[in-house]
């Protein structure tokens, strides 16, 4: 299964030495993280929590993965996403993509996080001094599917 | 017809509830007619499901439109849009 919907955190090395080890075509591997900032929207966020929905999310993730198989010409798509509980700077989000060149590589993964940001079904809920919010989506990543049409 | 309807992220607290089963009159059609005989219990649905509020919905975990079919047995979905990533 190439998605991974999970509370634990991930290693980077690790996932990616699982995702390329016995396939000799590889020769790039793109991976992108993301993480959790101090700042967003003005306030200083102290922790979140993020919720998503069961069941559409792996589905969801699954046909992104399909959508970037049939665009490029990449062997392997790893998503993991974390939910529940997060502080500052821990890991989010780690998408890994595999590949004969970089260029593929590079774009496909960027194709996938572009996809999971505004049609996967997950949602911050950000603890500020404040108190705590949701997190309000972004026109910008909207804006940045533009380019894959 | 009958339809299990679940609320996610903020609309799921607004609305104080997660998931209901819910037994619609012979005239809701579409999830956009769902959307809007839901309104009609008035507050907090009303304004939370109100026309113009960016609500997202699926059916059987697919993303759709308002004009989206419903289905016996369906499982539907109302969320704000996603924040992931």
């Amino acid at each position: 299964m190439p998605v991974h919907i999970q509370t634990e955190d991930f290693d980077l090395s690790t996932e990616i030495k699982k995702l390329r080890s016995g396939d000799a075509r590889v020769g790039a591997v793109a991976a992108f993280v993301g993480t959790v900032r101090e700042q967003n929207d003005g306030a200083k966020v102290s922790a979140m929590t993020l919720e998503h929905y069961p069941g559409m999310t792996e589905k969801s993730l699954e046909e992104i993965i399909q959508k970037a198989k049939a665009r490029w010409d990449i062997f392997d798509v790893l998503i993991i996403h974390r939910v529940g509980p997060l502080h500052i700077e821990d890991q989010i989000v780690l998408v890994a993509v595999t590949s004969a060149h970089r260029g593929e590589a590079f774009a496909a993964c960027e194709y996938v996080i572009d996809y999971l940001k505004t049609l996967a079904p997950f949602w911050k809920k950000e603890d500020t001094a404040d108190g705590s919010r949701w997190v309000d989506a972004r026109l910008s990543d909207d804006e940045a599917l533009k380019k894959w049409n | 017809m009958r339809v299990k309807v679940k609320f996610f992220a903020s609309l799921r607290e607004v609305l104080k509830t997660s998931e209901e089963l819910i037994d619609l009159p012979h005239d809701i059609k579409t999830v956009g007619q769902l959307r809007q005989y839901l309104t009609n219990r008035g507050v907090p649905w009303a304004e939370a499901l109100a026309e113009g509020r960016a609500v997202r919905s699926a059916i059987n975990h697919h993303m759709v439109e308002l004009d989206a079919l419903l289905l016996d047995g369906a499982e539907v979905a109302f969320f704000p849009p996603v924040t992931g990533g």
